[in-house]
């Protein structure tokens, strides 16, 4: 029985293979439309996941972090009155052992700086120096000068757009000035001693970092901060960690992940699967009037053909079974080269595609001007999976009309 | 062209009504999509440009040549209120107004944080910008009036303060004195724009020349134009009106607001990509269509020019049968789009996410594709030439027909 079922598939085949070459002109042609289609997929899809992942990336890392922990006043009213005790020597310990990659305390509030010449608004912030290259990788920015050293550190850190704008330079005095709890003006002279460059030149102008054992000094909050910072492994699994942390903060204290925190990148995150699934099916359906119209036809010359080798015996089912399997070849055809020459294009892009024409467009996006293509086997997965199983729903309908030919007069037509 | 080969055409393409049929759904289909997607970006790109522009930064501004890379105190504009008068009188256009614009340190009872203090005039300030309009508390400056200021609602919130309150602000002015005044809060507003409604307080311009040390000057002349189609008109007469003044710089919209119009170019190139996608499949949908249709008829042609036809007049013939069917599908996919695009057009169109987004591009949270006559036709219209240009090869291939070969093929 298996043999005969065996021997059915291999003739079948055969019979496919060669009757997708009779006309080999029609068959290339629908060949090129697949295989542009799937080309068109999967590189967009990649070019689209790749600026995603970049501005999500760029993103979390300026919030900062895939997890924070804060007063819940102090996301409305970022003032240094909203800010919460720094974690106690049992807390710290619970937090290690948490199973994030870092965590860090942070102090962030509104403050003015002033050079000799100018004077700006920024946020400052304070950070503990030996993490924060987990936290939001200021550290590799750095583009002259040092990164702050220890805690008490009385040096800041400026980015390039802002000391131009100061119209001082690295080594020079700035003075800072915010507020304390009790609305005082406290006032510093800070040296600069270094300077960094953002991958988003908005943000140079406003971050200012410094120590955070300094900060609360001069803010006159000592042993408090503004917010706690964790990084998981991957932002896109967040939710455990989330738990574990819940779990351990008293109810006064609010814990928000990232896509909490910044609506904007939630909705980019998840209108991006939305956006694949969508572009992929247009393109489908484009794709899937040639399909029916190549096989209609294919069918409509056969006509005869079809009813003798139905008087000869063969059954409708098996008719059905040749030309889905017809079908099936196709599209496989068509998609191992759509997928070779996505392939062949995304690969050199992956150092990098310049998109500096375009940069504060996409800086107003939130990205960055160089884009990185990201193929992921998911969406190349659902693009081929899509086409297949779509293709072969709607070879159905044609193939099931020619099974259903009655034989005498199929034979009979010319 | 007389009329029977035309008959002949509109006949043979209902020889294979499903074939026929299957293409032009192809056309449909894409010039449909085309049509939705066309009418909703430019609707959209239109609002990006006027709801961030309307919002502040105006059109056209003039400026110290200097002060758009650098913008300092120092590089201001002398007599700026009798230039901005003198535009007016000279452009006709009365939405025309001085700004000034410093830093300061502003403290309420509780809270001090830093702002973006600018001098307005409050005559003209609500020709130009729609911040003057967005009042939610209290009401905007008098003109004229000393000591009133009116700052964004976030601003308000973070310095706990409310209309009538009084605000103290600090600064460094013109010639790095230092630049002092205790106001008056007499308004609130709520422009939806965070780093408008977080960092922006606006006094009259006279009195922030007075506490800033600026004499008669300050830092722009905003230009508000009655569409923004109107504005490289409005940039010429300016120029020309400015001869011989050349501490003045005149910046369009382009220069104040560069990520906008990048924006929108990065848009439309991934969009003329998918576009293109789209468009290229049809073509090959039409090729494919054409070349069989062509072959299947190759003892038809074989006979026809054996009869003393030109092989010319058949790939007329084939070009006309490609402009019968693509004609097919450009009024029925216009006409699938725009019922599609004008239904959407009343109830809006909106997905999962988008209201994040839209605040990002100064966007409403519910979009409302905008039909005209470009959108609906430019779409298909490329679609209809690019199947014209596939149909090109099969109607050439007529001209390798051999009479007599051709008779003879199966």
């Amino acid at each position: 029985m298996l043999s005969v079922a065996n021997l059915h598939l291999r003739t079948l085949l055969t019979l496919s293979w060669r009757n997708l070459w009779r006309n080999h002109r029609r068959t290339g042609i629908m060949l090129g439309a697949i295989a542009i289609g799937v080309w068109a997929m999967i590189f967009m899809t990649a070019l689209m996941r790749g600026m995603v992942d970049d501005m999500l990336n760029q993103g979390i890392h300026n919030l900062p972090g895939h997890i924070q922990v804060q007063d819940p006043t102090y996301l409305d009213d970022p003032n240094v009155v909203n800010s919460i005790a720094a974690p106690g020597a049992e807390l710290r310990k619970q937090l290690d052992q948490l199973g994030a990659v870092a965590w860090a305390t942070r102090i962030k509030v509104p403050a003015v700086i002033a050079s000799e010449r100018e004077t700006r608004g920024i946020n400052l912030i304070g950070i503990e120096p030996a993490v924060e290259a987990s936290i939001s990788g200021l550290p590799a920015l750095l583009a002259s000068g040092r990164f702050l050293e220890s805690d008490q550190d009385s040096g800041i850190i400026v980015g390039a757009r802002l000391a131009e704008r100061l119209e001082t330079r690295l080594g020079k005095r700035v003075v800072i000035m915010s507020q304390d709890p009790d609305n005082n003006i406290r006032e510093r002279g800070f040296r600069i001693v270094g300077i960094y460059r953002a991958r988003l030149p908005a943000l140079e102008e406003f971050n200012v970092y410094a120590a955070r054992e300094t900060l609360q000094k001069l803010l006159r909050i000592e042993g408090r901060i503004s917010q706690l910072i964790l990084v998981g492994d991957d932002y896109r699994d967040i939710a455990p960690l989330y738990r574990r942390l819940d779990q351990l903060l008293p109810s006064t204290l609010q814990a928000r992940t990232w896509y909490q925190v910044d609506s904007y990148l939630a909705a980019m995150f998840n209108m991006m699967d939305g956006f694949v699934l969508v572009w992929v099916i247009i393109i489908f359906l484009a794709l899937s009037f040639g399909l029916v119209n190549t096989l209609v036809m294919a069918i409509f010359e056969r006509v005869r053909e079809i009813g003798l080798i139905q008087a000869l015996g063969m059954r409708p089912g098996l008719i059905v079974c040749q030309i889905l399997l017809e079908s099936l070849l196709l599209l496989l055809i068509g998609l191992g080269i759509g997928n070779g020459l996505a392939l062949i294009t995304i690969k050199p892009l992956e150092s990098g595609l310049d998109i500096s024409a375009v940069a504060e467009g996409m800086a107003m996006m939130g990205a960055s001007s160089v884009l990185y293509p990201k193929l992921t086997t998911a969406d190349l997965l659902l693009a081929n999976s899509i086409v297949i199983v779509l293709g072969i729903l709607t070879s159905i309908l044609p193939a099931w009309r020619a099974a259903r030919l009655d034989p005498v007069r199929a034979l009979n037509t010319t | 062209m007389n009329s029977i080969v035309l008959r002949m055409a509109w006949r043979n393409l209902w020889r294979h009504g499903k074939r026929t049929w299957l293409t032009v759904g192809a056309m449909i289909f894409s010039n449909s999509l085309l049509v939705f997607a066309i009418s909703l970006q430019f609707g959209s790109y239109q609002m990006m440009i006027d709801n961030s522009l309307q919002a502040f930064s105006g059109h056209i501004q003039l400026q110290h040549p200097s002060y758009l890379e650098q913008p300092k105190m120092r590089y201001a504009i002398n007599d700026i209120d009798a230039r901005a008068q003198q535009l007016r009188d000279e452009l006709g256009l009365t939405s025309i107004s001085a700004r000034a614009t410093g830093f300061a340190l502003a403290s309420s009872e509780e809270r001090s944080y830093g702002l973006q203090l600018l001098g307005v005039d409050a005559r003209h300030e609500p020709e130009v910008s729609t911040l003057p309009g967005l009042i939610r508390r209290g009401r905007y400056l008098e003109p004229g009036a000393r000591e009133e200021i009116v700052i964004g609602s976030l601003l308000a919130r973070n310095l706990r303060i409310e209309p009538g309150d009084e605000l103290s602000f600090l600064g460094s002015g013109f010639d790095d004195s230092f630049a002092a005044g205790v106001v008056t809060v007499v308004g609130i507003f709520e422009s939806g724009n965070a780093d408008l409604d977080r960092s922006v307080a606006q006094v009259n311009l006279a009195y922030f020349q007075d506490s800033f040390a600026m004499g008669g000057a300050g830092h722009s002349i905003v230009i508000r134009a009655a569409q923004v189609d109107d504005v490289d008109a409005l940039m010429t007469s300016i120029n020309s009106g400015l001869q011989g003044s050349e501490k003045v710089a005149v910046r369009h919209w382009d220069e104040l607001q560069p990520g906008l119009r990048q924006a929108i170019r990065a848009d439309m190139t991934s969009a003329w990509f998918m576009y293109t996608v789209l468009i290229v499949l049809v073509a090959f949908s039409v090729l494919n269509t054409q070349l069989m249709s062509v072959l299947e008829r190759t003892r038809e042609f074989g006979t026809m020019m054996a009869l003393g036809l030109r092989p010319a007049r058949l790939g007329i013939l084939v070009m006309l049968e490609t402009g019968m069917m693509t004609g097919l599908g450009l009024l029925l996919g216009i006409a699938l789009g725009a019922l599609i695009t004008a239904y959407l057009s009343v109830v809006g169109f909106s997905y999962p996410g988008m209201a994040e987004m839209a605040v990002k591009f100064n966007l409403p949270e519910r979009m409302y594709p905008t039909i005209s006559a470009l959108s609906l036709s430019l779409g298909p219209v490329i679609v209809a030439c690019a199947s014209l240009l596939a149909a090109i090869y099969p109607a050439l291939r007529l001209n390798r027909l051999r009479p007599i070969e051709a008779m003879r093929a199966v």
